[in-house]
């Protein structure tokens, strides 16, 4: 066969050379949205959290935060049933009253996805507030309580019309929600403390909600404690429960050796311990069981348990017994490691990472979230043992990122497993203190604990700079000094610095959808970048916003000092921090004695030596901080 | 025979008379003083939410529940001991409270504070404050201040960006589609939450302070207290006070109407036609035809009511109990009960008929 030749007409050349391009540029836009779209199940890490299960007692949702999905599995044969895809990093799961809807808590898209549970498909996508960590419904099925993280508070939506109708001001960062038995009462926690006064204990709170009147009534102090996790009431209503970080912040971190870097315990309230809140130890005195996360109690108040997330264990709590003993102490046991030999009746081996825990109807069975092993342990709880263990399924290869990340999440490496970078970093963010880190005398060198998302281009580390690189910053600093171990090998610690490095930015909530700045921002940014001050006198270079906050991170990686040193710092040299997500990030400064943006410049900036600022006005300033907030 | 005659007489006129006068509310006055639980008998301002009444006095804010007082000072974590102003966020039962020295938010006992140098807050003297759905409206020393409370924005409205000569301003009152302040020497500033624009009323040529031609327009741009009720804009001066239907204007001066005094520190419209009046001679309530005064006498103490008709006829009231004092701040009502805050104690009326 004799092939035709190809006609070229005038022109054509270019005709052809705008379709190649056309078609390159279709392959190059193919191959990018591929890209952009998450990985296959079988490519992703699926990360399960939190599960609830079926009222028939058949199915299991498991929502899996790595992977943006709910899986159903089959509750007797572990088998994963259905795929439901739902939005990005999902922390919260709960289900309708009636068992018919499952709600998902979308944190970095600040929505709910409900899901039909006969069809398993989205239903229905209701906003809410920045980084909603959990939801519950009420009794009746009518309204949704959503804690939202980033904005300290808690969405009210009406289910009927899905509207928000109110906030409620809860504690910093809100998670955690649970509804009394009755359901007149939600309760809320947070994982991190109260913006206080610099250099003072950590101060959380339980909220509680009235929930006919969707108000809220009451707030249980919890002091000298910084995160706090899940909460769980005995369905007699008398005694609540929720895992709790108690941080030695205002000592040396060089105290590890005496206990003094945080204290995992138990926050107790209700009938069962009189008025207030009793906190009681989990520890022991030579063993942590680090992260306290999840919290379930059997429907006969017998026992208690508690995920240990960085001790990849579940603790086992006698509840007569604590009780008993709550009640015959004569003080407060919360730094008594010795106490929870007198209640603690075993610790359960389980998965990595540890979260969520469910308990069966019946309550015989014990299913445990292994968050960092795509598992779930299944507990006999007549005899405290895992008889099973599902397999959900996921990536099964092992990157140098997943095992970085269970590097992160451990707290094995430390001196009677103690702690974990997570501690200090509550889900790979910060934990809104300040530490005294350095062995150089109390109060000295006080720091504030700061964000380590997104870090490439920030370095140097520490707020002196003192760390070249993140391998200084997490290799002999951490494992030597702050562990007090000589654990890591090379290959982990170049896992552990991959993964760090690797920490994704969250969205931030107030930069417009486009992109575009509103007025107030446009106003801030001209003040962020301007060269003359308000008289028209040009402001020197290094004293201009922009210029040690340059970049794309707003860092020019340098050291300088801005007038904030104190006297109990050792240099006024620090390092000029990143400003990418700073609206999240309070308290200020290197030591955090910046309660508010505000105060950086009202309080800390007297003589202009961090940045030209006082000849602006009031409402100047507060734009300045409203452009700042969209960095 | 001559003093029954005479008895009967006054009888039958002090009926004829009784009939004659309109039937205004009377009260059984209880005072609080230092002397029963408030922390300070000077009581800037009232605020009634539901059983409960909160109390700001110059020497903290006294919570009256249950029968008791429970007081909460800077120790507590109040902004400052002189509490100016209230207002209570009806959707989620939390209480704003404006002081000398910042804007606390009080909820469910925790109390969170604002000042101009750790928030936006454009001036630590809080005379005023409203809630408005998720918005805070302060009244302060410098301007006015707007919190978004789901998202922590400040929005400032000065002399830079609003109408407001003056930026004493002394009062705020919000509604669903508007906002107003009183603005010491400023008159009265109305932001429209369609548009976001502000417009403002003062004196109807621009040139005096005060009204030339009665119900020309704002009695006085020396205001001290506005209360936006039913579409209807009520204003309050040292001067005498104004009604604003959005067309007309309608003034009240002690020489044309049942008001005690020009001199009114507040004003709180209970509809478009019906309002109470704090004086500096006592507490007015206006009805939309009739007044009625509520004091201590002026001249001896003893309690004292009185009534005046659309006529201008003027009729006593034989009373057993008046407020606390004359100098009358701020009110509240608590269903037909009234709370009256004066310079020296804080009463409750009780509503008689």
């Amino acid at each position: 066969m004799r092939l035709r030749p190809i006609r070229v007409v005038p022109g054509s050349a270019a005709i052809v050379a705008v379709m190649a391009v056309a078609v390159v540029f279709a392959f190059l836009a193919f191959t990018l949205s591929a890209k952009a779209k998450p990985d296959s199940d079988e490519a992703r890490y699926l990360n399960p959290r939190e599960m609830v299960l079926s009222p028939d007692g058949h199915r299991l949702y498991v929502m899996c935060e790595g992977s943006d999905e709910v899986r159903i599995v089959d509750a007797s044969s572990g088998k994963v049933l259905q795929v439901v895809a739902v939005g990005h990093m999902p922390r919260g799961i709960s289900l309708s009253p009636d068992g018919r809807q499952i709600y998902v808590a979308n944190s970095w898209v600040d929505t709910l996805s409900v899901i039909d549970a006969s069809s398993l498909k989205v239903v229905r996508t209701l906003a809410t507030g920045f980084e909603p960590n959990s939801v519950v419904s009420d009794r009746e099925g009518k309204t949704l309580y959503v804690a939202n993280r980033l904005s300290s508070d808690i969405s009210v939506i009406d289910l009927e019309s899905g509207q928000e109708t109110k906030r409620l001001l809860a504690g910093r960062g809100a998670s955690y929600l649970a509804l009394s038995a009755d359901g007149k009462l939600l309760y809320c926690t947070h994982v991190y403390p109260r913006i206080g006064a610099h250099r003072t204990p950590p101060e959380s709170e339980v909220t509680v909600i009235d929930t006919d009147r969707q108000r809220v009534i009451e707030r249980k102090p919890l002091h000298n404690v910084g995160g706090v996790f899940h909460i769980a009431l005995s369905a007699d209503g008398k005694l609540g429960v929720a895992p709790q970080l108690r941080p030695k912040n205002l000592v040396p971190l060089a105290h590890v050796e005496h206990g003094w870097a945080f204290g995992d315990s138990l926050a107790l309230f209700g009938e069962d311990v009189g008025g207030g809140v009793v906190q009681v130890p989990i520890d022991e005195l030579d063993r942590y069981f680090a992260m306290p996360y999840a919290v379930a109690i059997t429907p006969d108040k017998s026992k208690l348990y508690v995920s240990s997330s960085g001790a990849d264990s579940i603790t086992v709590i006698d509840i007569p017994k604590m009780l008993s003993y709550v009640h015959a102490a004569s003080g407060p046991i919360a730094n008594d490691l010795s106490a929870s030999a007198n209640y603690v009746v075993t610790r359960i081996p389980v998965g990595r990472n540890p979260k969520g825990l469910l308990l069966s109807g019946d309550g015989k069975r014990l299913y445990v979230a292994n968050r960092l092993d795509d598992s779930i342990s299944v507990i006999d709880t007549n005899n405290d043992v895992v008889v099973s263990s599902i397999d959900l399924g996921g990536k099964q290869d092992m990157t140098p990122l997943r095992r970085g990340e269970r590097i992160f999440y451990t707290a094995r490496f430390a001196f009677q497993g103690q702690f974990s970078c997570a501690n200090c970093h509550i889900d790979a963010t910060f934990d809104g203190l300040q530490w005294d880190l350095e062995p150089d005398g109390f109060g000295v060198d006080i720091v504030d604990n700061r964000s380590i998302e997104d870090l490439s281009g920030t370095e140097p580390f520490k707020w002196n700079g003192g760390n070249p690189n993140m391998a200084t910053e997490c290799g002999p600093r951490t494992e030597k000094y702050f562990y007090r171990s000589q654990s890591y090998n090379s290959a982990e610690l170049a896992d552990l610095v991959s993964y760090v490095m690797a920490l994704p930015l969250r969205p931030n909530r107030y930069r417009l959808p486009a992109g575009e700045l509103t007025p107030a921002q446009e106003r801030g940014k001209a003040i962020f970048e301007r060269k003359t001050n308000k008289f028209g006198k040009a402001i020197a270079e290094s004293n201009q916003c922009a210029y040690c906050h340059s970049g794309p991170k707003y860092t020019n990686q340098k050291l300088a000092d801005v007038g904030t040193g104190k006297k109990t710092d050792r240099s006024p040299l620090v390092d000029v921090p990143q400003l990418t997500n700073v609206a999240y990030s309070g308290p200020y400064l290197h030591d955090g004695s910046a309660r508010s943006m505000e105060e950086i410049w009202t309080i800390f900036n007297p003589k202009d030596t961090h940045g030209f600022t006082n000849d602006l006005t009031k409402d100047e300033l507060n734009d300045l901080i409203e452009y700042l907030r969209t960095l | 025979m001559k003093r029954a005659w005479a008895l009967l007489l006054f009888v039958l006129m002090s009926v004829a008379a009784y009939a004659a006068t309109p039937d205004m509310p009377r009260f059984r006055f209880e005072n609080f003083t230092t002397a029963n639980g408030l922390p300070d008998n000077h009581v800037f301002t009232v605020l009634v939410d539901g059983d409960r009444v909160w109390a700001g006095t110059e020497n903290g804010l006294a919570l009256y529940e249950a029968g008791k007082w429970k007081v909460f000072t800077t120790a507590d974590g109040l902004a400052h001991r002189a509490v100016l102003s209230l207002a209570l966020d009806k959707s989620t039962g939390d209480l704003w409270v404006g002081t000398m020295g910042g804007l606390s938010h009080i909820s469910a006992g925790r109390i969170d504070t604002y000042t101009q140098l750790n928030s936006g807050l454009s001036n630590d003297v809080v005379y005023g404050v409203g809630v408005q759905g998720d918005y805070v409206w302060t009244a302060t020393a410098a301007g006015a201040s707007r919190l978004n409370t789901r998202t922590g924005e400040w929005s400032l409205y000065n002399e830079r960006n609003a109408p407001m000569g003056e930026i004493w301003a002394y009062a705020v009152s919000t509604g669903a589609d508007k906002v107003y302040y009183a603005v010491w020497g400023g008159g009265v500033l109305e932001y429209t939450l369609a548009t976001g624009r502000w417009k403002d009323y003062t004196d109807p040529d621009g040139e005096n302070e005060l009204v030339l031609f009665k119900d020309q327009g704002l009695i006085h741009k020396i205001t001290t207290s506005v209360s936006y009720v039913d579409k209807v804009l009520w204003v309050a001066t040292y001067f005498g006070d104004s009604h604003y239907d959005g067309r007309s204007w309608h003034n009240f001066m002690v020489k044309d109407s049942g008001l005690p005094s020009n001199f009114t520190n507040q004003v709180k419209g209970l509809d478009a036609t019906r309002a109470w009046f704090c004086t500096d001679k006592g507490l007015a309530y206006y009805d939309g035809v009739n007044w009625a005064v509520y004091r201590p006498s002026l001249t001896n103490g003893k309690p004292e009511m009185y009534v005046r008709d659309a006529a201008g006829a003027i009729t006593p009231i034989v009373v057993e109990t008046a407020p606390a004092h004359n100098y009358v701040l701020a009110v509240d009502l608590q269903g037909d009960d009234i709370w009256v805050a004066t310079a020296k104690g804080l009463s409750h009326g009780i509503r008689q008929k």
